[in-house]
């Protein structure tokens, strides 16, 4: 498909390269719902737990270092605000434009895992990683392995999207996405704001609730 | 109709190992599935005999507790996992899905290639676990004997089934995806045949439900190697909330194995009958609200566990009120057969068997799921029998019966049909006589998962164990038949049952694009009598 504006090439399977983005839109809706039910696991166990040991849950949270964390909260939701650009960009086919934002978008998740990585030191420092050096007050350790487990879950995918965007990056350079065909782009974003939804949903719950 | 003979079809189209296992062809994928999940139905069926052969006698004289233990798991893990969950979506849904709603392929082929190499590379995880020594804390994992006590191999286990989870959410997702965007024209959604209806609720159950019993398996594995105490009571942890977990998608499971099933039933019963199904809607919508009551049962699970009782009051009635979705399929399959053109091919017997299985297997099901009765009989053979009439006398007679309705469309080639009938009536009796008399014994109070018992329960058991015996002579019976045919069988033309539905009306097998053009659908699913005798 040299042309641009010609009619865009779709697979084998499908009628049309309209049906063939129906497609992959409600593949991508699905995927998120099962996304959904793996995180909702997790954020059960937390609701379980907070309300069985809330003394242990409130003196958790006041080890976790809420500046950085907001400083993380900030760094993501702007990364979601450039990856909307981003797919802006493509629909409107400013081809520098689209790869711009999605280096920034690149950018900005990756400072938010340096920033975690960062938490993540601190914690050893204090001791307050569950099975491997924990030192503090019985059930604070459940705390932890659920602020572990959430984050790190986030995390796992949060890497796999800064991944798929490097491959986004390299396509958009070579002008793969245009007006008329941005499926890769739009979908990858439902993705990316739904990981940025998981942190949304986090840091209150881990950070924040419990904090006078 | 189309000459089956000449041109190319999926099976002769390319024959080097590459062109199997790079295909992207639904259909061969269909088959690496047949293949890969009958190696795993043989080794869980090696477990069992291990299990009957030890329960002969009161004594733990062919295995010890310990084995006996290791023996059960496996069984259990192996046949839910990787037989029965794949068995009807992957490898007749996977096969039918596009055909039946006149499309190319699924709509993500790839990714339909990937689950199969994810279950395949879980599937090596669990025979790691299980060559290494096995597991031995059934296949419920409880913990925290999974978590803290048990010293098998709980971790490569538990990473093989959080592994497979996997390759059943992109199933689902595939089929969920294809059957909304890729119907032929013309074909709207109360035009589907039942088999799609029934697919399409398996796979939400199983997008919205595996993920759950994934995360929670990765936590028991995190719990065991790295020693923090989600669910350990001496660490702070709730055992109650794992089961809670495990059950949430463990219950609605049993609905991924039984809907499969249920489709097959509708179309087979209404091919052997000649009729229209009847109250089509009602049977399509059922399997939808089979799927929504599934999710909302499993506390039925924990009873005895210490629930709050008026969780387990609430659980009770939503368990009982799974039975009105369920008896409107039976008798709106019962409903078809009155005054039918009936005959009893093979498919029809494993059909007619599944209807009376699965209506024991359901009623025993309100026995348990009454809060007074089910402390008497919990964890007892009654349980054990009750969910092998649903799982093997429902799920497996389905498969059986789908295998053989379609394997001339797979194969291009007849079964032969005298032997078929014989395997049928041997599933059928070997069963009954398997599972019957463990109803007996459980309510008598042999409690299951142990390796030794009273000597006033020995003659139950022996009886147990030669219907076991006849089952598998039942299953053992198809494997030669069904491989003798594909080079001895009658040529089975295009459509041998005269049945309707598009996947019929193209060549078997059918050609790798599925059809020569995109049908047209402009009659309802089984049109049976309209398009025979004019007779209704």
């Amino acid at each position: 498909m040299s042309d641009a504006h010609a009619a865009v090439a779709h697979q084998h399977q499908f009628d049309s390269a309209e049906q063939q983005k129906d497609a992959a839109t409600l593949g991508m809706w699905a995927f998120i719902a099962q996304e959904i039910l793996f995180f909702g696991g997790l954020f059960v166990t937390y609701i379980v737990y907070r309300f069985t040991y809330p003394q242990a849950f409130h003196d958790g949270s006041h080890h976790l270092d809420i500046t950085l964390g907001t400083i993380n909260t900030a760094v993501l939701i702007g990364s979601s605000l450039t990856m909307a650009l981003a797919v802006h960009a493509a629909q409107t086919s400013k081809k520098n434009n689209l790869v711009f934002f999605l280096v920034a978008t690149l950018g900005l998740g990756s400072t938010f895992l340096g920033i975690k990585a960062i938490e993540y030191s601190h914690k050893f420092h204090e001791h307050h990683v569950p099975g491997l050096s924990f030192d503090g007050p019985p059930n604070m350790e459940l705390f932890f392995s659920l602020y572990f487990a959430m984050t790190g879950l986030h995390a796992v995918h949060m890497i796999i999207g800064a991944a798929i965007i490097i491959v986004l990056i390299f396509q958009a350079q070579r002008g793969t996405y245009h007006s008329a065909y941005y499926t890769p782009v739009e979908l990858f974003g439902l993705y990316w704001h739904f990981v940025d939804i998981i942190w949304i949903f986090l840091f209150p719950l881990l950070y924040l609730i419990g904090r006078h | 109709m189309e000459a089956a003979a000449a041109g190319t079809n999926y099976l002769n189209n390319g024959y080097g190992v590459t062109s199997w296992l790079l295909t992207k062809d639904h259909k061969r994928i269909a088959i690496l599935y047949l293949i890969s999940i009958t190696v795993m139905f043989l080794l869980g069926s090696l477990f069992a005999v291990g299990i009957r052969v030890e329960l002969l006698t009161p004594q733990g004289d062919f295995v010890g507790a310990d084995t006996y233990n290791k023996l059960f798991t496996m069984h259990g893990v192996v046949m839910v996992f990787f037989f029965l969950i794949p068995s009807i979506p992957a490898v007749l849904g996977n096969f039918l899905v596009p055909m039946m709603i006149g499309a190319r392929d699924l709509a993500f082929p790839r990714i339909n290639l990937a689950s199969w190499y994810i279950y395949v590379f879980g599937a090596a995880f669990s025979m790691y676990a299980m060559l290494a020594g096995g597991v031995d804390t059934g296949w419920t994992f409880y913990t925290p004997y999974s978590s803290a006590s048990s010293n098998t191999n709980v971790i490569p286990m538990a990473l093989g089934i959080f592994i497979t989870g996997f390759s059943s959410i992109l199933t689902g997702l595939n089929f969920i995806v294809t059957i909304h965007t890729m119907r032929a024209p013309g074909l709207t959604w109360f035009r589907l045949p039942l088999f799609i209806w029934a697919h399409y609720a398996t796979s939400l159950i199983m997008i919205l439900g595996t993920p759950v019993i994934a995360i929670t398996i990765l936590l028991v594995a995190l719990e065991r190697g790295l020693g923090i105490g989600i669910f350990d009571p001496a660490l702070g942890g709730d055992p109650i909330l794992f089961q809670h977990l495990f059950w949430f998608y463990s219950h609605p499971a049993v609905y991924i194995m039984i809907l499969p099933a249920m489709g097959v039933t509708s179309e087979v019963i209404a091919c052997f009958s000649r009729k229209r199904i009847f109250g089509y809607g009602f049977v399509a919508i059922s399997s939808l609200a089979i799927a929504i009551f599934g999710f909302l049962v499993w506390g039925h699970h924990m009873f005895v566990s210490g629930q709050s009782v008026y969780a387990a009051l609430v659980f009770s009635v939503l368990s009982f009120s799974v039975a009105i979705p369920s008896a409107v399929k039976v008798f709106n399959w019962t409903a078809t057969l009155y005054k039918g053109s009936i005959s009893f091919e093979a498919p029809m017997l494993y059909a007619m068997g599944f209807i009376g299985l699965f209506t024991i297997g359901g009623l025993t099901g309100l026995f348990l799921s009454s809060l007074g009765l089910d402390v008497h009989v919990h964890d007892t053979y009654f349980v054990v029998a009750h969910f092998h009439y649903i799982m093997v006398g429902g799920a497996i007679m389905g498969y059986q019966g789908g295998l053989h309705f379609w394997w001339p469309k797979m194969f291009g080639k007849m079964y032969p049909e005298g032997p078929a009938r014989i395997a049928a009536a041997l599933v059928f009796i070997g069963f009954n006589l398997t599972f019957f008399p463990q109803f007996v014994v459980g309510y008598l109070g042999m409690p299951r998962r142990y390796h030794a018992y009273p000597d006033e329960f020995q003659v139950l058991n022996v009886l147990s164990t030669a219907g076991a015996s006849i089952l598998a002579l039942g299953y053992l019976l198809p494997a030669f038949y069904l491989l003798w045919s594909l080079k001895y069988g009658k040529d089975a033309g295009p459509n041998p049952w005269r049945a309707t539905g598009l996947e019929w009306q193209t060549a078997s097998p059918p050609p790798t694009e599925n059809f020569e053009s995109t049908p047209f659908v402009d009659e309802d699913a089984y049109e049976y009598g309209a398009r025979e005798a004019h007779v209704v």
